[in-house]
């Protein structure tokens, strides 16, 4: 026992620490819960925090260890499981009322995963309800804070997971990111974050937003671990059919062999402005600092990422209006009585879900609706595929790309009023990731306006993840 | 799915037959029927498909539709729709699963996954009996509802009902939706084109087809007009739930149409509801209130392109359907393919056996009879060896047993599942008269039937029947009435 | 409003209203998709291609009816419960 555990702040080392024996996985988790104790009331992270359930996991590893069994390559590591993945027996929310502390009878199998790999599960973490928003303002248990600055957002909508790694509340957590909901929060947070290309992590489990787009992915403080969560949670599920069938190549022993001598990074000529100069600034370093690290400068261009924002909100919200309309009161969750199953479910279904979800519903419905469909939803595929045959091409010239994460740091918190469309501006450079189905990145690169974080984008193809992990550590180690 | 497809109103290939028409009105009838495919599993989990169980044992996450849960495609599923598709004659093409969004109780997902604009199988036809071919426009594969049970209303009816309660374990099985073109013109069409239907069904062991189960339910599109003029508006009926209620809701359905349309009316496309009790039916839903489906690609399922290997696999597979059988069953026996006997035994399956007592050198015709006859209750696989019914019907053919005999022998022998017609026959005393013998009889049923007897040498034909039947009387039924008629006739001069 | 009806939500006159105008909002700022030409352009409607994914139609043991039924909002004789059912009989 001489590691001191106060040193441990890594899944990686906390993992290697656990299984050799060094540290027991108790002593870990009561740190964490202590830090909970003392800032969660500030920063709200948490829908749920599984303080008995933890330490009854942790005392479990750590009778495993002294049985001498290998625990796996998290053991004992704490994660926060954004509230929108199914957990046998745990109250999964999405942050909404309709839910009404519902309590699945199955477990999403990343919780399968994670739990095969020794990891311990310590709370749902707070979203903006079913994941729609950029800030966890809209959720039906109260908005998070930024552990940097607790009148800003946290970003959103997994911005409860991202906050729970940037208040030290868990070493890693796990997020989903339709258009951009890990990697914003990652951002405004100052953490990692990242959105594994589509297919990547099994979806099983994870509550629908927008079933084309949503991939589940890691919050880190470091980009290794990142990796390990991803090499543990990703690789095909015959659960889901659109899960890629075949092994990916473990990102850990990509970063222990690669670094970006020769990479081509690309950047965006044509990108849509709007991002502020404190965030343009830093991304102008990071391409000098890939650039000094051995890296190659192309320029490329993306013609149709000006219009993603309007595909993504009419193809999402179409997929959100069906994958949400399960939500009727009759097999769980909340029902407000009524006099016929009609009533009934108009009258759940008002009273459970929030405003932004009723509109995002309200819109999809209409954009798929007889006479609307060719107009709307059929015009969006169209766009969609303009937008992944533009990256097809510019990926053709380099292996990643860089651009913002987010136009701006953290905003202050009810800044965005009732305007949906100056809310849907923040994904503005994520939003193509998703409709491409590639792989993309936050990586925290310095502070910009008020000394608030700022994250760079590291973008890639289709598995192009090593790429993307290698870039992403040169910008870390530059930090360093 | 019963959305608007168009219909070439005089492209229909048939020509009108006025024995059709009712009062000059000619029906077209076209149906939807859904069958439930004979898996282990349903069509997007692995929850048990079997029916009449405790309700709700047979859920899962997919099944309830509970968040998070993912659809996985059954491959049996899609082999057995392979399989009604080729029977079919269809072509089997790639194919996707869309969503059609909808709110009621017992569809957990508010959605039915379905194949909406590129089924797995299309442009195929099934020919009746008759030779009357029918064209099958589509058969895709789509999942099933739940189960409603209304409680506290009348006799079970919904309406007027307190509550409803629901039974998921339906949910997710896999149907075949098999979509016919508007080619039949009678009731009488209709219930030959569903039993038809259900025999190939049951031939390629895709469904076990029990309509009283509801394994096999059928929609009924039916329209009126007068013949060369364009089809009318239809209705889709609802409920149907044996052949003959399909005969009887056709034809109720086309009366009520001719009825409003005589009286000056116009008919509405809406969808009704049959009910059996009534015998009528009634108004379910106007066109106007139809649903608005927001049908769109399910993203949660890829493309079904299954492989050219593997098509010609299951083609090869299938077993000979039923129309093959009863062409196979007629030519050897000498018999219209959609005679009674004929589709009576293809349908039970003797068909086989009928022709093995052939193969064993017995007489198929006479075979066939009797199997229609006495095997009403043996099954596929008759528990009498062919080669007893072989010998029975050499016996009979070679004069050694008359008709009535033979089926007093052949009584007992599928009596005791088997024997030896020979020693039966002996042992009945069932010796066949000689000639001489049957001479003295003839003479004495002249003898005492002197009316017939006159009446039947002044050529009236009808006083035969009195001679044989005095014969056969004195004889105790072992003459043979071929040879009787004919020492008659010899007599007669 | 016909799409608040298809949505099952019932929403209040304010709420139609607002919702309305701000979709309307963003109706037009959809409309820059409009100075595309997307005529040849085959629709996009998932990003991996895969095809012929299926499962072994094989049974695994499937959820306890009891612990279902116990999240369920009203059940009634190892069911769910609902209230009457208007319009339809499916
Ligand atoms: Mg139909
Ligand atoms: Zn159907």
């Amino acid at each position: 026992m001489n590691t001191p555990l106060s040193s441990l702040t890594t899944a990686t080392s906390i993992a290697q620490a656990v299984r050799s024996g060094d540290v027991c996985a108790a002593d870990v988790v009561d740190r964490y819960l202590a830090q909970i104790v003392i800032r969660e009331s500030d920063v709200h992270a948490f829908n749920l925090v599984l303080t008995e359930e933890a330490r009854q996991t942790a005392a479990a590893i750590d009778a495993e260890v002294a049985a001498g069994r290998d625990v796996g390559p998290l053991a004992g590591v704490p994660i926060a499981l954004k509230d929108n993945m199914c957990t046998r027996g745990i109250p999964t929310t999405c942050s909404s009322k309709i839910l009404n502390n519902w309590k699945p009878p199955y477990d999403a199998t990343v919780v399968d995963r994670l739990s095969a790999a020794g990891a311990i599960l310590i709370g749902k973490t707070n979203l903006d309800e079913f994941a729609m928003g950029s800030s966890t303002e809209n959720s039906a248990f109260g908005v998070t804070h930024n552990p940097h600055a607790l009148d800003r957002v946290a970003g959103g909508s997994s911005g409860g997971s991202a906050a729970a790694v940037a208040a030290g509340f868990a070493p890693i957590a796990l997020g989903s990111d339709t258009g951009g909901s890990i990697r914003q929060p990652a951002a405004l947070c100052g953490v990692v974050g990242v959105k594994p290309t589509y297919g990547y992590v099994s979806r099983y489990g994870l509550i629908a937003f927008a079933s084309s787009l949503d991939q589940i992915g890691p919050f880190a403080t470091t980009i290794e671990d990142a990796a390990l969560v991803l090499d543990v949670i990703g690789g095909h599920d015959p659960q889901d059919s659109t899960s890629i069938p075949q092994a990916h190549p473990s990102l850990r022993q990509v970063l222990r062999t690669q670094d970006v001598t020769g990479m081509r990074v690309g950047r965006i000529t044509d990108l849509p402005e709007g991002a502020d100069p404190d965030v343009t600034e830093r991304l102008e370093v990071a391409f000098d600092t890939l650039r000094a690290a051995g890296a190659v400068l192309v320029d490329v261009q993306v013609p149709a990422f000006a219009y993603a924002l309007t595909a993504y909100y009419l193809i999402a919200p179409a997929e959100a209006s069906s994958n949400l309309a399960r939500f009727d009161g009759v097999r769980y969750g909340l029902r407000v009585p009524a006099a016929d199953t009609n009533a009934m479910y108009s009258a759940t279904r008002a009273a459970g879900f929030g405003p932004e979800v009723k509109r995002r519903i309200m819109l999809g419905t209409y954009a798929l609706s007889a006479g609307y469909y060719d107009a709307y939803y059929g015009r969006a595929l169209k766009v969609r595929r303009l937008i992944a045959d533009d990256f097809d091409r510019a990926y053709r010239d380099a292996d990643v790309l860089l651009t913002p994460t987010s136009p701006t740091v953290a905003f202050p918190i009810g800044s965005k009023g009732d305007n949906p469309l100056a809310m849907y501006l923040c994904d503005l450079y994520t939003i193509p990731t998703n409709l491409a189905g590639h792989p993309g990145m936050s990586v925290p690169f310095g502070t910009g306006a008020d000394g608030l974080p700022v994250g760079v984008q590291v973008l890639a193809g289709t598995l192009g993840e090593a790429a993307m992990f290698r870039a992403a550590a040169a910008l870390e180690r530059s930090m360093q | 799915m019963s959305d608007n497809r168009l219909v070439n109103p005089l492209d229909n290939g048939r020509p009108t037959l006025v024995d059709n028409l009712i009062d000059g009105w000619e029906l077209v009838v076209g149906l939807e029927v859904h069958v439930e495919l004979a898996t282990a599993t349903k069509l997007f989990s692995a929850s048990a498909n079997r029916f009449g169980d405790e309700p709700n044992i047979h859920i899962d996450p997919v099944t309830l539709g509970l968040p998070g849960a993912l659809p996985v495609l059954n491959r049996h599923a899609v082999e057995l729709a392979m399989r009604i598709g080729l029977a079919l004659d269809c072509t089997v093409q790639p194919s996707t699963f869309h969503r059609k969004n909808y709110f009621y109780p017992d569809m957990p997902k508010a959605y039915q996954i379905s194949q909406y604009d590129q089924p797995i199988n299309i442009d195929g036809h099934l020919d009746l009996p008759n030779g009357q071919r029918i064209g099958i426009e589509r058969a895709h594969l789509e999942e099933d509802t739940g189960k409603s049970t209304h409680v506290g209303g009348p006799s079970g009816r919904i309406h007027g009902s307190s509550h409803s309660l629901i039974d998921f374990n339906r949910a997710g099985v896999p149907l075949v939706e098999i979509v016919s073109r508007p080619d039949m013109r009678t009731a009488e069409e209709a219930r030959q084109y569903v039993t038809e239907l259900r025999g190939i069904l049951l031939a390629v062991g895709a469904s076990d087809a029990k309509m009283e189960e509801g394994s096999m339910r059928c929609d009924v599109n039916v329209s009126v007009h007068k013949p060369g003029t364009m089809f009318g508006t239809r209705c889709e009926i609802k409920n149907v739930n044996s052949v003959r209620s399909l005969g009887r809701a056709t034809e109720y359905e086309a009366r009520r149409q001719i009825a409003m349309i005589e009286a000056g009316e116009t008919v509405r496309q809406e969808t009704r509801h049959w009910d059996e009790n009534d015998g009528r039916t009634y108004t379910l839903r106007t066109k106007e209130d139809a649903d608005d489906y927001r049908y769109f690609l399910e993203p949660d399922l890829v493309p079904l392109d299954p492989s050219p290997e593997w098509i010609q696999a299951v083609r090869e597979a299938l077993p000979m359907l039923p129309g093959a059988r009863r062409t196979r069953l007629g030519a050897a026996t000498g018999t219209a393919p959609d005679s009674e006997a004929v589709m009576v035994v293809v349908e039970r399956g003797q068909d086989d056996y009928v022709l093995a007592v052939g193969h064993l050198g017995g007489d198929v015709a006479r075979a066939l009879v009797h199997v229609k006859e006495a095997y009403a209750d043996q099954g596929a696989e008759p528990s009498v060896a062919a080669q007893d019914l072989a010998l029975l019907t050499r016996m009979e053919v070679g004069g050694k047993l008359t008709a009535t005999q033979a089926k007093a022998v052949l009584a007992d022998i599928v009596e005791a599942g088997g024997g030896d017609a020979q020693a039966i026959a002996v042992a009945k005393g069932f010796e066949a008269l000689d000639t001489s013998s049957l001479e003295a009889l003839v003479d004495q049923a002249i003898a005492e039937n002197a009316d017939a007897w006159s009446k039947f040498q002044a050529g009236e034909g009808k006083a035969l029947g009195a001679l044989v039947g005095a014969v056969m009387k004195s004889s105790q039924g072992k003459a043979d009435g071929k040879l009787v008629t004919a020492l008659l006739n010899a007599k007669k001069g | 409003m016909k799409v608040a009806k298809l949505a099952r939500l019932d929403l209040d006159p304010d709420e139609i209203d607002r919702t309305t105008s701000q979709l309307a909002g963003m109706l037009e700022h959809f409309a820059d998709m409009d100075a595309l030409d997307l005529t040849d352009v085959v629709p996009m409607t998932q990003p991996y291609p895969l095809r012929n994914v299926f499962r072994e139609d094989v049974v695994v043991e499937g959820l306890l009816r009891d612990e279902v039924l116990a999240e369920a909002p009203a059940a009634e004789d190892h069911r769910f419960r609902v209230p009457p059912i208007l319009g339809l009989d499916l």
